[in-house]
């Protein structure tokens, strides 16, 4: 092993040689040291090799947020694979995408989702399933035990061959046009966006990391990863459904830091009004995923007593963009700061120039954390990665409208797709609306985002029913249930009859809004 | 209607969308199933406050007292218990 990490496994491995009795790992009822986690993953890679995973082969982790997910994020980078963690809300018409999309070699889950994969894995033959399962009998039918299949590996990695240039993991993301986007992120763009997000958060051994935040996404990954890296420990929890559990824990293990989205921290705020909520231990407090709005901020302060108030701004496909130093929170409170070490943000007209001081333009980024593009879709990469400076170099083209001030910080300004963010998770109307139309009752469906105090913005569909069907609102919902995560299933369904269209004849978000305008302010 | 019933029927309709019984096993948990998130959770709350004038205190949303059927009932009837 080199004396600087070059690959993500590496980070684990050096944190180990250094520290390995330091706990790594805090989640339900496991504690693991960063010696064991190194054990199991490299039980992992070793299974996989074995079962003739090569360098650059996917592996899809469908697994809940717990140790078993982190720690097999490890294992698979030390098989040399490509890691795919797969939210385990997802249902089993987006899993079979995104099994089949990823070409997966294996499929690493849990016995208790087998309801979800079971019926996938039989139409995908040439997939192996290694899956946990407390009995034997439980086991689906195509099914390998994982902790069989672990126990009589040895804990030295096995050999490595990768490179920075190597891809380290598929990313899926909701995309406008419905269909999930996987964005390659290579060990380099990982690596190096964790080092620049551990100089400017300053995380160190002595840090106490929590997340609920779910690792298939951006931000709850990289708490994992940053806590790997600078040797700390990572709290996580499964989600935050249950809230008084989620805080005990915090106390309990006394964590300086805690990530999370402005929904967690509206529901936070509504608990301290009742009953205060303190948590003096944190030092570190960060936003991201959705704007945080300005007057949380005070409420924020005393929950968090002693914490700096870090807001960040990033997108998958280069997983973080922006951040505001702490000291600027109530300064520049509706600023997201400027680019991450290492990196700089443009902003460009639609000749790809430069704009005028002051004005508004499209964000682009531009650094070593760029994505490599989306899975098997070139023409998709071609609509966000541009030319850039150099030959050979690409910007990425973010959704997002944005304004700088004169010292150069940036402001959000709006969004440039239709993706709704409910809950700081990327929806896509179309993903929504396909659901729908699965219904043969339904003749036009329009999924929009409409504002919600504790969502931020709430998924609302606007159905007609074909002429002499009858349809309810309940059936609606029951469709999406089916198809969607639950994040992404519509708060709000309203049946009616016609629904406004441009002159043109298209069916246009922006008249349905105008013309239910009081409709929606009654909703929220 | 029992409590049993009530919150049975409560859950599939508002979490399933479906009036099929075969839907939830009473001791099915709502987290693992992904039967509900978090603000399903706050609805669930606010439901039974409601439908049985009972108060569920922040240190009582435990997964113990909200995560199934059968737990919400155990849950439910022991706080009818205290306030009668």
């Amino acid at each position: 092993m080199s004396t600087v990490p070059r690959l993500l496994q590496e980070t684990l491995l050096a944190t180990v040689s250094r520290s390995p009795e330091r706990t790594a790992l805090v989640a339900g009822d496991a504690r693991l040291s960063y010696r064991e986690v190194a054990d199991c993953a490299c039980r992992l890679a070793q299974a996989l090799r074995v079962r003739g995973v090569q360098r650059g082969e996917r592996v899809v982790v469908f697994m809940d947020n717990g140790w078993q997910c982190a720690v097999s994020i490890f294992g698979v980078l030390l098989a040399g694979g490509v890691f795919v963690i797969v939210n385990t809300q997802t249902k089993h018409d987006k899993l079979a995408f995104i099994l089949r999309d990823a070409g997966a070699r294996v499929l690493l889950s849990e016995s208790h989702l087998a309801r979800v994969f079971g019926p996938v894995v039989e139409q995908l033959p040439t997939l192996q399933v290694l899956c946990t399962a407390a009995k034997a009998e439980v086991l689906p039918a195509n099914g390998e035990n994982l902790d069989a299949a672990l126990a009589d590996q040895p804990t030295t990695p096995p050999p490595q061959f990768g490179i920075p240039l190597d891809l380290a993991a598929l990313l899926y993301t909701s995309g406008t046009t419905g269909e999930p986007k996987g964005v390659m992120h290579t060990q380099q763009s990982l690596l190096f966006v964790l080092d620049s997000i551990n100089e400017y958060l300053g995380f160190s051994e002595d840090d106490r990391l929590f997340s609920a935040l779910p690792l298939n996404f951006g931000y709850g990954l990289f708490q994992w990863f940053s806590a790997v890296r600078a040797g700390a420990t990572l709290v996580l929890e499964r989600s935050f459904v249950y809230p008084a559990q989620v805080f005990k824990r915090m106390c309990d293990e006394a964590v300086t830091s805690f990530a999370s989205v402005p929904t967690v921290y509206a529901m936070m705020l509504a608990q301290d009004a009742k009953q205060p909520l303190r948590f003096p231990s944190v030092r570190l407090l960060t936003n991201a995923a959705a704007a945080l709005p300005v007057e949380f901020i005070p409420g924020l302060r005393r929950i968090f007593p002693n914490a700096g108030l870090c807001k960040m701004y990033g997108q998958t496909e280069c997983i973080r963009s922006a951040y505001l130093e702490p000291t600027l929170a109530e300064v520049k409170p509706e600023s997201v700061g400027r680019a991450i070490p290492g990196t700089e943000l443009l902003l460009l007209d639609e000749n790809r120039r430069p704009v005028v001081s002051g004005a508004v333009g499209t964000l682009y980024v531009r650094g070593p954390h760029v994505m490599r593009g989306y899975w098997n879709q070139p023409e998709k990469t071609a609509e966000v990665l541009v030319p850039g400076l150099l030959p050979g170099e690409f910007l990425l083209k973010s959704g997002d409208l944005f304004r700088q001030d004169a010292e150069g910080d940036f402001y959000f300004v709006a969004r440039s797709d239709e993706i709704i963010k409910s809950r700081g998770e990327k929806v896509s109307p179309a993903e929504v609306e396909n659901a729908i139309y699965s219904l043969p009752t339904v003749r036009e469906a329009v999924v929009t985002g409409v504002p919600d105090p504790l969502l931020g913005e709430a998924v609302c569909a606007f159905v007609t029913p074909r002429e002499g069907e009858s349809l309810t609102v309940q059936q609606i919902k029951r469709v999406c249930s089916e198809h969607l995560e639950n994040y992404m299933v519509p708060k709000h369904v309203l049946l009616v009859s016609e629904l406004p269209r441009t002159e043109n004849g298209k069916l246009s978000r922006k008249l349905i809004l105008e013309r239910y305008a009081a409709l929606i302010t009654e909703l929220a | 209607m029992s409590i049993k019933q009530t919150i049975r029927r409560y859950v599939l309709e508002n979490f399933l969308f479906t009036d099929d019984e075969a839907a939830l096993q009473d001791d099915d948990s709502f987290l693992a199933g992904g039967i509900i998130d978090s603000t399903g959770v706050l609805e669930i709350m606010l439901f039974i406050e409601e439908a049985f004038d009972i108060k569920v205190e922040d240190d009582e949303m435990l997964p113990e007292h909200l995560d199934s059927i059968k737990n919400l009932v155990t849950f439910i009837q022991r706080k009818q218990a205290v306030s009668a």
